[in-house]
């Protein structure tokens, strides 16, 4: 699977080789462009050779597990790491050499929360919205409308120190607006947060970008996440991107590579019966959801008909079969032939950063 | 970028560490106790004559007297006796010779002994010495000085004494005032070179307010920019378009009110609670100790530079501190101590802010009399910036 694979892949990231494209991409406007990005740690390569353009107005998504070089990618663009080969540039300026410039574009929702829990909520947001030279009457409204938007306004004079985590991760989306930026990072925007501050902050971020056409590049190891916010996505693994393309695009990789996914669901579910199908030609892998539901993927035109049978031959009572549509998770699975969920889960035992986690929040 | 946003960033964040200090109830407190501590510890654990009482001595007297003189060790223990009901400075237990005497130290029963010789009335009534030995604990050095000084004290009043006696037996006319006078016409007193009284506090005060002000400022910059590091908010200022100094500068600023607050209290408790007496100017006072801060802001812009996290911040702090806090002169002269840590010594900011400090509050200096120390101290904090600019910049951006 893989030749073929890789070239679609290639075809969609490279950058743009004839006189047409550049055109294109200059009509369009490019708002970051980075070219063979690579960040060494002590001999880990974190970064490693990432080149990618995210257009102007546009919501670009890393997708990638635990440890791929997300935060890494971010911290560069940033200009908070210098990286130790290849160039990146936000609105023209270069991130090593015109770092006060690209300072000037952007904001940053890291990873961390930036935020002094003795101050209040509007003494952070001054303090930070000082350090751009935003005009005190300017910033004294800007605070307010900004609490607004996130329905913090009660608590303005409140100690962050005492705001739940779902606050807090508003207050830090908020403080990369003060300077109302062109360009927006978002490492992690949702981390932490339940279902329902989730689709807050994402409603948010869509109408960031809606309303002021702010440039958007945002991390997420969440697939939903990825999908619902983001217009393009590279997928990152390992510190490379090894894919990159529209959600609807990516999918299509999928599917147009003939494959099935089925979930099934089976009364009488064994694990004999788990196993006899995982070792079907046809099959590409089979996850066990609970006792009676399993998701198969596979290839080909008669494996349908090939992972029905071989059930009955069990005598297993299929209660429901549903012809699932290939979601992202799909597409990673299909690419890098490992599940996302496994790596994070062979990760987390696994201290990633030296220095310790300050504040805990729930993944 | 403009010297206007560089101050008014400087300013911006220097305001802002100053209110998470304020609103944090365990430092305040902190800052308010170290102080307070650090004068009645230093002012206690250095005994002055005074503040020593119920030292335990074993006395040892082997004195055979002579003939029908009366027994001079009978006088001596008199007049140890009279000196210790006002002073109650020992507690006399009796023992039998210098092995016991040794046995008792040994057993922790007593601090020091005393022996009288067999022949020590003899040698007085023929004209010679009389032989008084002190055995001491060499562990501690502090009470053999503290014996020397109360036997010498002692042996002065019965001298004294004695002659006072043989005096009033000549002529009965005088009286006990006048017989002290005709006896010793004079007396012999230690003048400093200003006038009156002199403790220890004001030996210390001085080199206290000069360390806590530079080591706030020493150990207070690594511990917050690592602090603001790890916790991830030093992001949200390298991200701004701000000069990077302005990081270092509000900092240090914040650092030095922190500093500066404490040797005020210390100044404070050092007149009001500690009575020492402050004979220059105030204001020169303070603007040593601004001295003093900037001459290490350097040192401890370097150290941020390096470590790259808290702990590693607060271990190079501690190994720079003790040696400074020992060798420049804080709590001990440094006249005392060998050539060799003497010229470390020298090497050290802190000990010329000391000197200067005490020579303007004990002395009452003013700016000619220290121009040396002025002089070492802006040379030390001008190479030590020139080199911690640079590499600051460069570790902010890893
Ligand atoms: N300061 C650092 N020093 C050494 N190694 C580092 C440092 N920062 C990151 N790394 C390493 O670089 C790799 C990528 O880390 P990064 O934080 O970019 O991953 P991520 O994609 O953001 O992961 P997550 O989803 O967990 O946030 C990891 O293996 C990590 O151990
Ligand atoms: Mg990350």
């Amino acid at each position: 699977m893989h030749a073929e694979q890789e070239k679609i892949i290639s075809d969609s990231w490279m950058f743009p080789t004839t006189y047409n494209q550049l055109v294109s991409i200059l009509v369009s406007g490019v708002m970051i462009e980075t070219r063979n990005l690579t960040k060494k740690f002590n001999g880990l390569t974190a970064v490693d050779h990432v080149s990618f353009n995210v257009k102007k107005g546009e919501i670009f998504g890393l997708l990638g597990p635990n440890g791929a070089g997300k935060t890494t990618t971010i911290r560069m663009l940033a200009t908070l790491t210098r990286p130790t080969e290849g160039t990146a540039t936000i609105g023209g300026y270069d991130i090593v050499k015109d770092d006060n410039e690209v300072r000037k574009l952007i904001g940053l929702v890291s990873e961390k929360i930036i935020m002094y829990d003795r101050l209040t909520a509007k003494e952070n947001l001054w303090f930070f919205g000082r350090l751009y030279d935003v005009p005190k009457e300017v910033l004294n409204e800007r605070i307010d409308e900004l609490l607004r938007l996130v329905q913090l306004s009660n608590w303005k004079n409140s100690q962050v120190g005492t705001f739940s985590s779902g606050m807090r991760q508003r207050m830090n989306v908020i403080r990369a607006l003060l300077n109302m930026p062109e360009m927006l990072l978002l490492d992690e925007p949702t981390l932490g947060l339940d279902p329902q501050s989730s689709v807050e902050v994402r409603e948010f971020v869509k109408k960031i970008n809606r309303e002021n056409k702010t440039t958007i590049i945002l991390t997420t190891h969440m697939m939903v996440e990825a999908d619902m916010l983001c217009d393009r996505i590279g997928i990152i693994d390992h510190g490379k991107i090894i894919a990159l393309d529209t959600s609807a695009n990516l999918k299509k990789l999928v599917s147009g590579a003939n494959t099935t996914v089925l979930e099934l669901e089976i009364a009488n579910l064994t694990t004999n019966m788990v196993s006899l199908i995982q070792s079907l030609k046809c099959v590409n892998s089979v996850s066990q959801d609970n006792s009676t539901h399993i998701k198969v993927h596979a290839n080909g035109d008669e494996s349908f008909d090939t992972i029905i049978d071989s059930v009955r031959a069990e005598k297993g009572k299929i209660n429901s079969v549903k012809n699932l549509d290939p979601t992202l998770e799909d597409v990673f699975l299909y690419i890098t032939g490992h599940e996302v969920r496994d790596k994070a889960d062979r990760k987390i035992p696994v201290r990633r950063h030296k220095h310790s986690m300050p504040r805990s929040r729930v993944r | 970028m403009g010297i206007k946003s560089l101050v008014s960033h400087s300013l911006m964040i220097a305001w802002k560490d100053l209110m998470e200090l304020f609103r944090n109830r365990m430092m305040l407190l902190m800052l308010v106790l170290m102080p307070l501590l650090m004068m009645t510890m230093a002012g206690f654990m250095f005994p002055s004559n005074t503040s020593t009482s119920h030292v335990s001595v074993a006395l040892v007297n082997q004195d055979e007297g002579y003939a029908n003189y009366p027994s001079a060790s009978a006088t001596l223990i008199a007049a140890l006796e009279t000196m210790n009901s006002s002073t109650d400075m020992m507690t006399t237990t009796s023992a039998s010779s210098l092995d016991e005497v040794r046995s008792m130290i040994q057993a922790g029963e007593v601090e020091g002994g005393i022996i009288i010789a067999s022949n020590f009335t003899l040698s007085l009534v023929t004209g010679k010495q009389g032989a008084i030995t002190i055995v001491t604990d060499q562990t501690n050095p502090q009470m053999s000085m503290l014996l020397q000084i109360a036997l010498k004290e002692v042996l002065e009043q019965m001298g004294t004494w004695l002659a006072q006696q043989n005096v009033q037996g000549l002529n009965p006319a005088v009286n006990s005032n006048n017989s002290l006078a005709i006896v010793k016409p004079y007396i012999v007193q230690t003048e400093g070179a200003v006038l009156g009284d002199f403790s220890y506090f004001d030996f210390i005060a001085p080199g206290l307010m000069a360390m806590t002000v530079m080591m706030s400022v020493m150990t207070g910059l690594p511990a917050a920019i690592s602090h603001e590091r790890e916790v991830g908010t030093l992001d949200g200022m390298m991200v701004a378009p701000i000069n990077r100094l302005s990081v270092i500068l509000g900092k240090t600023l914040a650092q030095t009110a922190r500093g500066m607050l404490q040797g005020t209290l210390i100044l404070v408790l050092a007149v009001f609670l500690f009575g020492v007496t402050i004979r220059g100017n105030i204001l020169l006072i303070f603007a040593l100790l601004l001295l003093g801060v900037f001459s290490f802001v350097g040192l401890g812009v370097v150290i941020t530079s390096f470590a790259k996290d808290q702990e590693t911040a607060m271990m190079v702090m501690m190994a720079l501190m003790f040696p400074m806090m020992l060798l420049s002169g804080v709590f001990f002269p440094i006249q005392q101590m060998p050539w060799y840590m003497q010229s470390i010594s020298k090497a050290l900011p802190l000990t010329y802010a000391t000197t200067a400090l005490r020579k303007v509050m004990v002395l009452g200096a003013n700016v000619s009399m220290i121009t040396t120390e002025l002089a070492v101290l802006i040379g030390f904090g001008v190479v030590m910036t020139t080199i911690a600019v640079p590499v600051f910049k460069r570790a902010m951006t890893r």
